[in-house]
């Protein structure tokens, strides 16, 4: 009986196959859904499949299948997914994509076949720069916004003597060096860290005995909720200003409460962003998953309802989706506020100030400034596209 | 160089060396009288850590935690043990690593099934928070527990092994198993018996990391390969070769991240030292376990086997 259901469907399928492909949106979503930065990969995939429910199923009024894949945060499984998307399941778009590192793996082939790709959670300055793509697209941030804005914020407030410490990658100097771009008191030292250091008693020792007025940290992840934990059992955390990028956020929060009170963070979203758009998306997103949607879910969201707009304006010419992704960003309505996409198709937009504060007996996010409005990246100079 | 800093390093060191010899003294134990190579080790470890957050959770009370996280640990030990790894004692190593490796991949996939991938919240114990003034220096308290806890679990288990009968039966089986069972003693109850206490320290180690370290999925893959370090540091089946090995390494690692960058950047250009010092630091131990080898093969306090 199974066997004959089964073949029946698969007879239909194959049949069908060349119908649905006319007209349906096949959609690929790579992202990170196992290891320890599964929640960040989860977060995309639920936001994006959150706009696809409440548009019916349906993208740019086309039925629409979506191919999910996991690249495990590595760039070799990243660049496979994408043959696999590209070659055998003929999609139209890929969203996602991953870390920065994963994304820049998956580069060439991308580029090479002219699929529109979306990346929700990177903006590396390489394809911020000389090598930006006309079908290349974040719908997340060019990578060192945050870090710019939390630099700016900073020296708003007039701090003078900054603690700054990152894990030792790329994207920890990137965040660095885009903090200091904009800052320009006294960086009392500048350490570096393990990736995926777990414990961080030795650095905070040494934090502690440098004194200084306030502390930058870039701890994604896993590594910021061990940091910013071990920080407030210091009993640093109130006496020492800790700003931060990508540590403090929806994806940790949950499980860091008071830890991470009296902290401030810089970010383009956070669920607490009071527009019409976000209340809306946050609580259609509570009521489905039960948790508080993280800056992940949000670009997953928009990439989704931008995808919708594209779709539409396409009109089914694959070769038209670049361009009409390129245009849509100014029909989307952002649940994160103003934005579009820049000459290097990297977002430009508002980048907020945050901090985590108690609410009655509860942990929440409050906005506290806009240190950069419709920011520009540093990188857009260096891209030939127009 | 500032000494009160130079103490709370010290410290630092110390309490990351108790949690290590957590593990390692069950590790060890298992390795060196089962010959068993256990790299599910760290899966027991995430149990601890998984049973004592979500039991204080529920019940608010981490004396009742860190039972539940050893009552749990021990129980996921005896049953691995009859099911899965005393079929493996007989075979090869490599067996050994593929079967637990294995293991180690259910363990992680299970809890993200079962608790998704988000890290779980634990809390400092009400009356553990705060810090302790060392000389104008705030060090955490819970940190002072941490260490406290675990010399006593080192005293208990020097104790067991070298004042009980069970324990005069353990040393005799890391020195020659094939002796004690011919001598009439049940090997298979006393090597049950041993990988669940082994699992229930690394449940412990597991419960006492959890206010300090976030508590998630693939938690125990880093530290159980710190963890082989130190056995092979402190000489296979040596529960005092492990002690002092996860001390010497906890110790080693804790100066090795904050100084070696330093003395780097007295010597070399100061985005060249910023480069090399962290990396320099994550290899000393393993810099120090070839030094190890190479003048040691033995292992530093070895189990003496003949």
């Amino acid at each position: 009986m199974m066997f004959r259901a089964l073949w029946k469907a698969a007879c239909g399928a194959a049949l069908a196959a060349p119908l649905i492909a006319a007209q349906a949106a096949n959609i690929g979503l790579v992202a990170p859904l196992s290891g320890p930065q599964a929640i960040v990969g989860q977060d995309q995939v639920d936001g994006f499949m959150l706009a696809v429910e409440q548009l019916g199923g349906k993208l740019g009024g086309q039925s629409t299948n979506v191919f999910k894949e996991d690249d495990q945060l590595r760039p070799e499984v990243g660049q496979q997914a994408v043959r696999k998307l590209i070659d055998k399941d003929k999609v139209d778009a890929i969203v996602g994509l991953s870390f920065s590192n994963v994304l820049m793996g998956s580069l060439p082939r991308i580029a090479e076949s002219g699929v529109v790709a979306i990346a929700t959670n990177a903006g590396p300055s390489p394809i911020a720069g000389a090598q930006c793509k006309p079908s290349v697209f974040s719908m997340a941030w060019q990578n060192d916004g945050a870090a710019e804005a939390m630099g700016k914020f900073v020296q708003d407030k007039g701090v003078k003597r900054v603690y700054l410490m990152a894990p030792n990658y790329q994207a920890g100097k990137d965040m660095l060096a885009g903090f200091k771009r904009f800052y320009k008191g006294e960086v009392v030292d500048e350490v570096y860290t393990q990736v995926n250091q777990l414990d961080y008693s030795a650095e905070i020792a040494q934090l502690q005995a440098a004194r200084p007025d306030a502390v930058f940290v870039f701890y994604p992840g896993g590594m910021g909720i061990n940091f910013v934990k071990q920080m407030s059992q210091s009993g640093l955390t109130g006496k020492l200003p800790l700003y931060s990028v990508f540590t403090v956020d929806g994806t940790t929060l949950p499980s860091l409460r008071d830890a991470a009170v009296g902290t401030l963070s810089g970010g383009m979203y956070d669920a607490a962003l009071d527009t019409p758009e976000n209340r809306r998306f946050v609580a259609a997103f509570e009521a489905k998953y039960k948790r508080t949607p993280s800056l992940y879910a949000a670009t997953g969201y928009d990439a989704a309802n931008l995808l919708d707009i594209a779709l539409r304006k396409a009109g089914g010419d694959a070769k038209k989706l670049a361009a009409a992704v390129k245009a849509s960003a100014a029909e989307l309505k952002s649940v994160r506020g103003p934005f579009r996409f820049g000459k290097n198709n990297m977002p430009v937009q508002d980048y907020y100030a945050f901090e985590t504060m108690r609410d009655g007996g509860k942990v929440a996010t409050r906005v506290v400034g806009t240190p950069l409005k419709a920011h520009v990246d540093a990188y857009a100079a260096q891209c030939p596209l127009n | 160089m500032n000494l009160t800093l130079l103490l709370a390093q010290l410290l630092n060191g110390l309490q990351y060396g108790v949690l290590l010899f957590l593990l390692a003294a069950g590790l060890t134990l298992v390795f060196g009288i089962m010959s068993f190579v256990n790299l599910a080790h760290g899966s027991l470890y995430m149990v601890g850590a998984y049973a004592a957050a979500l039991a204080y959770g529920a019940g608010g009370s981490f004396t009742l935690a860190m039972l539940t996280a050893m009552a749990a640990a021990l129980a996921v030990g005896l049953i691995l043990e009859t099911t899965v790894v005393s079929r493996l004692y007989r075979r090869d190593h490599l067996d050994h690593v593929l079967a637990t490796f294995g293991l180690v991949m259910f363990f992680n996939e299970a809890v993200r099934i079962v608790w998704g991938p988000q890290p779980l919240f634990v809390q400092v114990p009400e009356s553990l928070v705060g810090t302790v003034d060392l000389l104008g220096f705030g060090y955490p308290l819970y940190r002072f527990a941490i260490i406290v806890a675990g010399l006593v679990v080192a005293i208990g288990s020097y104790l067991l092994i070298h004042k009980t009968r069970v324990g005069m039966l353990i040393r005799a089986g890391a020195q020659n198993p094939q002796m004690v069972a011919a001598l009439g003693i049940p090997i298979g109850l006393l090597n049950a018996l041993l990988f669940g206490v082994g699992a229930m320290l690394a449940g412990v180690a597991g419960a006492m990391a959890g206010p300090v370290l976030s508590v998630q999925s693939g938690m125990g893959d880093a530290v159980l390969i710190t963890t082989l370090v130190v056995i092979v540091i402190g000489g296979i089946g040596s529960v005092t070769g492990a002690f002092y090995a996860a001390l010497i390494v906890g110790v080693v690692d804790t100066m090795g991240r904050v100084y070696l960058p330093l003395l780097l950047r007295q010597v070399a250009d100061r985005s060249v030292a910023d480069a090399a010092g962290p990396a320099l630091a994550s290899m000393s131990v393993y810099l120090l376990m070839a030094l190890v080898l190479a003048l040691r093969p033995q292992g530093l306090f070895p189990a003496h086997r003949t």
